[in-house]
Formats: structure tokens, C-alpha cells, sequence
């Protein structure tokens, strides 16, 4: 298919990008890897829609340690994610995600940002920013606000992110010492939509436990993280995963089959992070 | 004429040796020329508005608005279409009692399928054409949809074409020996049943059209992906009730087809229809979602079989019953009886046995139609017979080789004829196993997989034996009436410069066939490979022939264009005799030079001799001949068809926690009789293969009970992918037909006949010690649970 006519405005800078997408109430799409966006315009699912092109917007890229905090711009490429040492040592669990992301082409292109707006449940970011308790800071013509993660993610590729507010930037909590992170996936090929996912980090306060792949959303599961900050076992804690996924039938995978393989993670995450210093590079 | 084809040294050697494909840089720089790649003056692009519903009737269809979009010329209803080009049936008079309904390049009063194309748009461009389509309005009433393969027949299920009576499109039994008598008084009886998933070829280049009416010469020229380009001359003409000699097809470069460009498809046939009616170039270019939901599907299939041996392990008889659904129609004009029918021929066929029953019921069903794809019947028949024998071995507490020692059919049987009538020249089953068994170190695996065991690791082997059926004499079409040829022509000419252009009717899809009959075309002749030009695709300037399909392009074309390089050798040296005034017999060509066939030494290079027959025949002698242009054509007459065989291994581990499957390591030795290009042979096998794989552990069209396909794209639909192949090591024996001088067989088929046999046999292998056992392709991470009651 072909996309139909649309819009097509470059952005100069954040600003001008801001009040092109207030000018254009709600009409328009913010283009940024284009990684999804692209090609829903082309199966002619995202309508007759306005591109606000923020690529050679510079204020959203980049990545730098601000105190305690890893900031990352909305702008920053799923290839700088995994190669970038900052990310290796203050957000390993990012880290360990980006090189799963699809494809070398796609990760050349896809943003973080983009990522987070589409919201797809069964992509790897949403479930990092999540189990990392990370703050998505967006922006728009009232200003600049910071979200929770886990306030952001509302549903099926719906997030709290306003018609006229777009991502510019990621805040997360740099990895303290004797942190540990770890992401593992099952996924039927490289590079496909993993059956599940899970993102595990275990601080000092406690643990946090997200997945991806099994829901509407990427979730928290706020049952096995409970088990296991009263150190229960392994089993203990998948035994519970239950209370907090409830996975769809699809042509991949029966709910059932979701729900084991998220335990099968669950077990394998945390005993990989008893085995050995994961996370810390 | 002979050729000492086991002597490497001898001059001009090309047949046997890797040579580089002619075409490879071009393609590698992207300067290839496909179908879409050709822009026409004053040409128009179709958009087609396919059915939303598995089936409903046509009730009103509402043009105004799309008509009045920017762009659009013209649109087209099944009614319109109808006025241009007649319906066709597609039946075979040698498929007894196989029955379906006349098809239009458009849907009619009803839409049988989702994805059947209703409304045709006709705009300047494509984009504005599917702005046109999206504002075609069709009111439908939904019809009860029949999905189920097993109760397509009751009576309680509805029809999909009334005036057939049934939804039973064609059955085929067939019995050879005691069966009953065998199976009631046998040692040991196993019973299986298994499945084949649904699925499709998914090739790069989409299937792809652009015809070219001109009314001023009445000439239809037709640019097209297609593997059969006089087959569809012959079908253009026919149904658009014009001359056959005024249709042209021409086939230009092709992103692989694996039979699914070798079908009449009715949106194709719209397409040639619309430039008949508007006098314009139009063209048409399958998107992905088009392709997945009307390209031809395969391998839908359901069996339920047995095994009868005795207790040595000797297999006394096979009995199948195979069950598939073809979709609504019949393809035309090869059938869809043809796969269903393949595997009562295919199934035992590596096997020495005495009774055999087989039979295939086709039903109906408001799916997208299958037909021929890669490897036709061969995935389904290997993953019976050789599951079936593995089981027999696992009850006998035989190791699965031995089982296979006891029961292949001996080397020195042949000529032989198999329990399903399929006549055998020449095979090397146990030749071929013992070369397995070397290359893959059988019994150091064996010894790795027990020592990993204890360790929890489960890893299995399998072992599949085959046949393949390849160059196909008339018996496969020609006798049920379809204007399908089974012989194939090749003409080679040599010009003034020495150099050679062979021009053939078999074609080239991106497998290598132009790179194969070129170094056969070199080494006839006599020149270097360099020097010789093939040209194929387009029915008005090469012999005429069939194509590409059931592996012929090389046993029928490669011997074609032999036949013919020799004779124009011959007709050079007649010549050469004449001007160097000596015998032509006593006169070689050798790299582009005449020269003495005792001595070896030079005596002139060929573009003297050209240069004196095109431009001073005034020096030769009136009545010599001087014909260098000589044309020779090919087929089959001592075999119906041309049996191939071999064996396969995979090797690989399954994750028992999650169902996963990591394959290690694949093996295949196969026999296609003379290997021209060892490399373009061993990528053969091992592209085959790799589809076989995917039908094994990825590939499935997700159909749900109204008939909608649900996984019609590429991150649902699973094809196989690089990182997840394993090595693949490939291993030749070579028995030579005796048909042919050559003694090539297909070769293009065998990887994908028993890689999936392979695939089951070692997933079954791993999960023996765990009671597991699964059937049902592909074998997907729930279904490898479930059957070792994981989840």
C-alpha cells in the first residue's frame, strides 16, 4: 500500500516543535525514528495525518549523568542506547534491552522516545522504564512536567502523554552500588516481539519486576516483587505471577503458554542475579 | 557423442565445476530489471477492493464516489471484467472426478475468500488508485463460511458452491496388496496422526504485472514475475479469446517464486483484462498484505496414518488417509488435486513393502486457494512416512538407522516400481545414508547426546530418507489437457565475434539457471563461459517450453541446450573443415579456437571463422552448409518422471522449560544424477532447506473460524530468518539418468522434502526420555509444552 497525501512540517528547534503540535490540535504526529509511524501511514491506519519532523531537533538528544540521575533525550537512537558507556553503567538494565530491540535498521532509526509514545506493549522500553521507576519528562505549550513511569503507561498504546505534549527526555535513577539489573526475553526469532519479557532490578529498597509481552501494557508485578522483597524463593515468587499478568490468546502463544514463560523468566531473572553480578559492567 | 564427464581435465570442463553466476554482479548492484522497475508510456496502476468477508454475497456495489477522486481513470466491476475475459474451471481429465466452479478475474455474485479482489480502481498512480478503493462502496450479506477441513462434507455443513453438491473437489484412492489381510496378522501396528500447517511462499519480489494492450497492432505484450511465461501466453490468450501469436509474455528478472508464480491469479488476469479494455499500459504490484492473503497457500493438511512391520523391524504395509482444503476454487490450470495426489504417490517411496493404501480427500473451503509451492505433496508424504518409521523403530526398540538399513530399497534393485506405481530408474538410498552418517559423525552425536542427557540437556536426532520427483514428463499436466509443455527447447547461434547467445525456454528466478545453462552452453560449444550470452523469458524470441517448476529447468533445459551446443559445434567444425581443408572430425574447438583434435594445436580462433561465414561467404564453397544457428529440443519419454532421493539430519536442543528449539546443526545428501554447479546445487539444497525448516518450526497461516486471516504480515507470519539457521553441510551422490547425455535430475525440491521430517523426527528424539511426542507442524513452544505437560 501507498501512503495517502499528508503534511509534512521540519521542525527548528523544541520550541517550534511545540507550537506546531499545539497549532495543529491534535491533528498531527510527532516523526521521530518513524520506526512504527512510517509504516502505519502506509497501511493507511493512522489516516490522513501531519508530520511534525523533530530530527534536527538537538535539545532532545544526547546522554549525560546529572548527580544521581541518567538523563536521556527523547531523541536518542536504540544503537546509541546499547552502545553508550553511561547507559551500560547507570542503566544496565537498558542496556541489556536496546540490542534486543528488532532489527540493526530498525535500531539505527527507532527512538526512545518514539518507543515510550507508541507504547506497544511488547516492546522493551516501556517494561524498563517501568521496573527502573523512571520519569518520562514532557512538554508542552503550559510547560514542562514529569511523569512516573508507571503513571504514564494507561493502556494498549494509550499513555498520559497530552495531544499537544510531546516526550523530551527520560529520567532514570542511576544504578546505586550493589544494584543489580538483568532483561531477558523469549522471542521466537531474533529480533521478533518476545512471547515475554521481563526487566528485573533489585535495589537496595527493593526489588522491581516488570514485563512486557503479556498484557495490554508492560506491567509491574507488584505480587512477585513482594514475595521476593520477604525473600521467598524463586518458585515462591513465580508461583504468584498469576496476580499479576493476565495474558491474552494469540496466534503466538496461548495465554497459558505467556503466563509459564513469564514464570520460567522470573525464575531464571532472579537466579541470575543470586549467581553473579549482573548489571554491573 | 560422448562426454568423459569423470575426466576433470578434459577440455573446456565447465559441467561439474562452480562457475560464477552471470548474472550475480548485476543483481548485486541493484541493476536488475524487475517487473515494477518497468515504466511505460501512458501507463496506469491498479488497486483492487478485496472481500472483508470469508464469504458473502454481492448485493450493491457503489462506484460514484471513488470515480470522482483526482487521478482515478476508471473502475472496474466483476460484471465489466467479465465482458473482456471468460471464466475458467480448473479441472484436469487425468484427476478423475476432481470438480470446481468457474472462477472470474473478479468475484461475481458472491466473494468466497477474504482477500478475493471485487472492484477494480484504475488511476495514474498507485496511491491514487487506493484513494479510489477506499471509497468504493460494496453492501454484502455475509454467508455461513466453511473453515474446518474434517467437517467440510457433512451434510449439515454448509456449500460453498451449490451447484457442485458438495464441497468435495476431488478424491483419489489408491490400494496395492492384502492391505487389511497384512495389518490384521503384523507383529507390531503404529498409529499416528499429523498435521502440516497452512502456509505461503513469501517471495521478495511480490507477484508482480504489467500488460501492454495496443490496440493499432492488436498485440498483447505482458511484462510478468512469473515462472511459466508460455504458459500464461497460452491462458491469456485463451480467455481473452485472442491469437496465442499476438500475446507476448516477457519475463524479465524475478525475486524468487517457489511455485507460487506459476498460477493463473484472477487480479493478474483483471490487470490484462483492463489494458485490453483501456488500451493503456497497466500495472499491477502484489503489496504484502495482498500477498499473504491471495497468493497460494500450501500444506494444509491432516492425516491420519499407520504402519504395519514385523518383528525385525521389516515395514509389510503403509496406510494413509490424508485430508486437505484448498480454499474455494481449484487453481487454475494446474489444480489443486496436485499436492493431495502427491502424497498418495510419495508416501513408503524410499521403501522396500508390499501393501499400501493411500487416499486423499480434497475438500473445499473459504480460505485463500492453495496449489503447487515448493516441493509439491513431498514435506507432507517424508513427515508421514518417515514419522511412521521412526515410531515403528521406537516400538521395536530399533535405533531409527537400523530401522532404515532393514527397509530402504537396495541399491542394486533398480529399475524397480514402488508400491504407489511410481516407476524408479536408478537411486542410492543406502549410498546416500552411509555418506550421512559419515559427514555427521551418526554415532559420536549419539554418544554427546547421551552424555548431555545426564546433564539435563535435551538434544535430539533425526533422520529423514526421501524421494523427489523431478523432470516431469507430459504425464504430470499434459495429459489432463492443460497447454503445459513438458519439452523444453534451448537455440544457440554463434555471431561474428566467436561469440555465443543460447536462447531457452526453461527461466530463471534468481536460482542460477541462466549461470547453469551457460557452462553447459560453453562447454558443448566450446568457449570459454564468458562468451556465451543466455537469454530467457519471453516467448516470442526463445524455443518454446514450460518454465520453471518440478525441478526440470536443468534436466530438461540443461539437456536441451546441450543437444544444441553440440550440434552448432558440429555445424562450426563443418565449416572449419571446409576452410582448413582437413576432416571436421579430425577438428576440436577448444576455449574459443579450432584447433586439431590429436594434437591439441590451434588451427584458428572462431571469429575468423566468423568473420569469413558472415561477411566473406564468398570464399567458401557454394554448396557448404553454414548454418550456426541450431536449436534443439528435450523430453522425457523412458520415465514419467525423474526420481531423485536422499537423506537428512538435523540435530538440536530442546529447551523443556519453555518449549523452545535451537537448532544445531542440519545435514543432506542427495542424488540428482549429474551435478553441473556444485555450488549452485548445494545453495539449492540449502535454500530448500531453510523453507522446509520454516514449515517445520515457524510458518503458519492463522485462519479463525469466520475465515479471516489473522497473522498476514511479516512480524506475525514467521518465515525462517538467518540467525536462527543452523550450518547446513551438503553431501552428493551421483547416479546419472540414462535418459539424457547430461544425467541431470531436479535438484531444486529435496530440501524442502525432508527437512521437516528431519526437524519432527529429532524434536521427538529429544523428548522420547519425557514421554513428549509432537505431530502437528509447526512445532511451536505450546505445543512442545503441552505435549510433555508442561503449563
Amino acid at each position: 500500500m501507498k501512503a495517502a497525501a499528508a503534511g509534512y512540517v521540519r521542525a527548528n528547534d523544541l520550541s517550534h516543535a511545540i507550537s506546531l503540535l499545539a497549532a495543529s490540535e491534535g491533528q498531527a504526529r510527532v516523526l521521530a525514528g518513524g520506526q512504527s509511524l512510517i509504516a502505519s501511514l502506509n497501511l493507511r491506519l493512522a489516516g490522513e495525518t501531519a508530520l511534525i519532523d523533530i530530527n534536527g531537533v538537538t535539545e532532545l538528544c544526547g546522554i549525560a549523568l546529572d548527580g544521581d540521575v541518567l538523563r536521556i533525550g527523547a531523541l536518542t537512537r536504540h544503537r546509541e542506547l546499547a552502545t553508550s558507556d553511561l547507559v551500560a553503567r547507570h542503566a544496565p538494565a537498558i542496556s541489556q534491552a536496546a540490542p534486543l530491540i528488532a532489527h540493526a535498521a530498525i535500531r539505527n532509526r527507532g527512538t526512545i522516545g518514539g518507543s515510550l509514545a507508541y507504547a506497544d506493549p511488547a516492546a522493551e522500553l516501556p517494561a524498563c522504564m517501568i521496573a527502573l521507576d523512571a520519569t518520562i519528562v514532557v512538554q508542552g505549550p503550559a510547560g514542562r512536567r514529569g511523569v512516573r513511569a508507571t503513571d504514564f503507561f494507561i493502556d494498549l498504546f494509550t499513555t498520559d502523554l497530552g495531544e499537544d505534549e510531546m516526550i523530551v527526555a527520560i529520567e532514570v535513577p542511576a544504578c546505586a552500588p550493589g544494584e543489580r539489573q538483568v532483561t531477558m526475553e523469549l522471542a521466537r526469532r531474533s529480533g521478533d516481539y518476545a512471547l515475554a519479557g521481563i526487566v528485573l532490578v533489585r535495589r537496595e529498597n527493593g526489588a522491581r519486576v516488570a514485563f512486557f509481552g503479556v498484557g495490554p501494557t508492560a506491567v509491574l508485578a507488584r505480587a512477585a516483587m513482594a514475595v521476593i522483597d520477604r525473600e521467598g524463593s524463586p518458585d515462591e515468587a513465580a508461583a504468584v505471577l498469576d496476580q499479576d499478568i493476565q495474558p491474552l490468546d494469540d496466534v503466538h502463544a496461548p495465554a497459558s503458554v505467556r503466563l509459564h514463560l513469564a514464570r520460567v523468566l522470573l525464575r531464571r531473572a532472579l537466579n541470575a542475579t543470586l549467581a553473579a553480578e549482573v548489571g554491573h559492567v | 557423442m560422448t562426454i568423459n564427464f569423470g575426466n576433470p581435465d578434459r577440455p573446456n570442463s565447465y559441467i561439474g565445476r562452480t562457475v560464477p553466476r552471470p548474472n550475480a554482479r548485476r543483481l548485486v548492484e541493484g541493476r536488475g530489471r524487475y517487473v515494477d522497475d518497468i515504466v511505460l508510456p501512458r501507463m496506469l496502476h491498479v488497486a483492487f477492493v478485496r472481500s472483508p468477508h470469508g464469504h458473502a454475497r454481492i448485493l450493491a456495489i457503489d462506484t460514484g464516489a471513488a470515480s470522482a477522486v483526482p487521478g482515478v481513470r476508471r473502475v472496474f466491476t466483476g460484471a465489466d471484467i467479465a465482458e473482456f475475459c471468460s471464466p475458467w474451471v480448473a479441472v484436469l481429465a487425468h484427476l478423475k472426478g476432481l470438480k470446481s466452479a468457474p472462477q472470474h478475474p473478479l468475484a461475481m455474485e458472491r466473494a468466497t475468500w477474504t482477500g478475493e479482489a471485487v472492484v477494480a480502481v484504475v488511476a495514474d498512480t498507485r496511491a491514487a488508485a487506493e484513494d479510489g478503493a477506499a471509497l468504493v462502496e460494496v453492501e454484502y450479506e455475509t454467508l455461513p463460511v466453511v473453515t474446518d477441513i474434517r467437517t467440510a462434507l457433512d451434510e449439515t455443513t454448509p456449500l460453498i458452491h451449490s451447484e457442485l453438491g458438495d464441497n468435495l473437489a476431488f478424491r483419489r484412492l489408491h490400494e496395492h496388496g492384502e492391505v487389511d489381510a497384512v495389518f490384521a496378522g503384523a507383529h507390531t501396528v503404529v498409529e499416528a496422526s499429523f498435521k502440516t500447517a497452512r502456509h505461503t511462499g513469501v517471495c521478495v519480489e511480490p507477484r508482480s504485472i504489467l500488460a501492454d494492450y495496443n490496440p493499432a497492432e492488436g498485440q498483447m505484450t505482458v511484462y510478468h514475475s512469473t515462472q511459466a511465461p508460455h504458459m500464461m501466453q497460452s491462458v491469456i490468450a485463451q480467455h481473452l479469446d485472442m491469437p496465442e501469436g499476438r500475446v507476448r509474455v516477457i519475463c524479465g528478472d524475478v525475486g524468487g517464486s517457489y511455485g507460487i508464480k506459476v498460477h493463473v491469479y484472477p487480479d493478474e488476469m483483471a490487470t490484462v483484462a483492463i489494458s485490453r479494455a483501456m488500451g493503456r499500459p497497466v500495472k499491477f504490484i502484489a503489496d504484502r498484505i495482498e500477498s499473504f492473503a491471495t497468493d497460494i497457500h500450501a500444506r494444509d493438511h491432516e492425516i491420519d496414518a499407520r504402519i504395519a512391520v514385523d518383528g525385525d523391524g521389516r515395514i509389510l504395509g503403509i496406510d494413509v488417509d490424508d485430508w486437505t482444503g484448498i480454499g474455494p476454487y481449484s487453481v487454475y490450470p494446474r489444480t489443486s488435486a496436485i499436492e493431495g495426489n502427491q502424497v498418495v504417490n510419495l508416501c513408503g517411496g524410499p521403501y522396500d513393502f508390499a501393501a499400501y493404501r493411500a487416499r486423499t480427500t480434497v475438500v473445499l473451503q473459504n480460505k485463500a486457494p492453495t496449489c503447487q509451492y515448493r516441493a509439491v505433496g513431498h514435506p507432507i508424504a517424508v513427515a508421514i512416512t518417515e514419522g511412521l518409521v521412526d515410531f515403528a523403530a521406537e516400538a521395536l526398540g530399533l535405533d531409527p538407522v537400523e530401522m532404515r538399513r532393514r527397509n530402504l530399497i537396495r541399491d542394486d534393485a533398480y529399475p524397480c516400481t514402488s508400491p504407489a506405481n511410481m516407476r524408479f530408474e536408478g537411486l542410492s538410498h543406502h549410498a546416500s545414508l552411509t555418506k550421512l552418517l559419515e559427514l555427521m559423525d551418526y554415532d559420536g552425536l549419539r554418544a554427546e547426546q547421551a552424555a548431555l542427557r545426564e546433564k539435563g540437556i535435551h538434544r535430539g536426532i533425526g533422520i529423514a530418507s526421501f524421494i523427489e520427483l523431478t523432470n516431469p514428463s507430459p504425464f504430470m499436466y499434459g495429459i489432463g489437457g492443460a497447454r503445459i509443455s513438458a519439452q523444453d527447447g534451448c537455440t544457440v547461434r554463434m555471431d561474428p565475434d566467436g561469440s555465443v547467445v543460447a536462447m531457452s525456454g526453461v527461466t530463471e528466478q534468481g536460482q542460477g539457471t541462466e549461470a547453469m545453462l551457460s557452462q553447459i552452453v560453453a562447454e558443448a560449444v566450446g568457449v570459454p563461459v564468458t562468451r556465451v550470452k543466455v537469454v530467457t523469458g519471453d516467448t516470442q524470441t526463445t524455443p518454446y517450453g514450460g518454465g520453471t517448476w518440478a525441478s526440470r529447468g536443468a534436466g530438461i533445459g540443461g539437456e536441451a541446450a546441450l543437444q544444441a551446443g553440440l550440434a552448432l559445434k558440429d555445424s562450426i567444425l563443418t565449416v572449419a573443415g571446409s576452410m582448413l581443408q582437413c576432416a571436421p572430425d579430425g577438428l576440436d574447438i577448444v576455449d574459443g579456437q579450432v584447433c586439431d583434435k590429436a594434437g591439441g594445436e590451434a588451427r584458428m580462433p572462431l571469429e575468423e571463422l566468423g568473420r569469413i561465414v558472415y561477411f566473406r561467404g564468398d570464399t567458401l564453397p557454394k554448396d557448404l552448409p553454414r548454418e550456426l544457428v541450431q536449436t534443439r529440443h528435450f523430453i522425457t519419454s523412458d520415465y514419467p518422471f525423474a526420481f531423485t532421493n536422499g537423506v537428512q539430519a538435523s540435530y538440536l536442543e530442546v529447551d523443556t522449560e519453555t518449549g523452545f528449539v535451537k537448532l544445531l546443526k542440519h545435514w543432506c545428501v542427495e542424488d540428482c544424477g549429474r551435478v553441473i554447479n556444485p555450488q549452485l546445487v548445494d545453495e539449492q539444497i540449502r535454500g530448500g532447506i531453510v523453507q522446509g525448516l520454516g514449515g517445520a518450526l515457524f510458518e503458519e497461516c492463522h485462519y479463525d473460524e469466520d475465515g479471516q486471516l489473522l497473522n498476514a504480515n511479516m512480524a506475525d507470519y514467521l518465515v525462517p530468518m538467518a540467525a536462527e539457521m543452523p550450518d547446513m553441510v551438503i553431501g552428493h551422490v551421483e547416479t546419472p539418468t540414462q535418459e539424457s547425455l547430461l544425467g541431470a535430475k531436479g535438484a531444486g525440491e529435496a530440501g524442502t522434502a525432508g527437512a521437516p521430517a528431519a526437524v519432527m523426527n529429532a524434536v521427538n528424539d529429544a523428548l522420547r526420555p519425557l514421554g513428549g511426542r509432537v505431530t502437528q507442524m509447526p512445532f511451536t513452544p505450546a505445543r512442545i509444552l503441552a505435549s510433555i505437560g508442561v503449563e
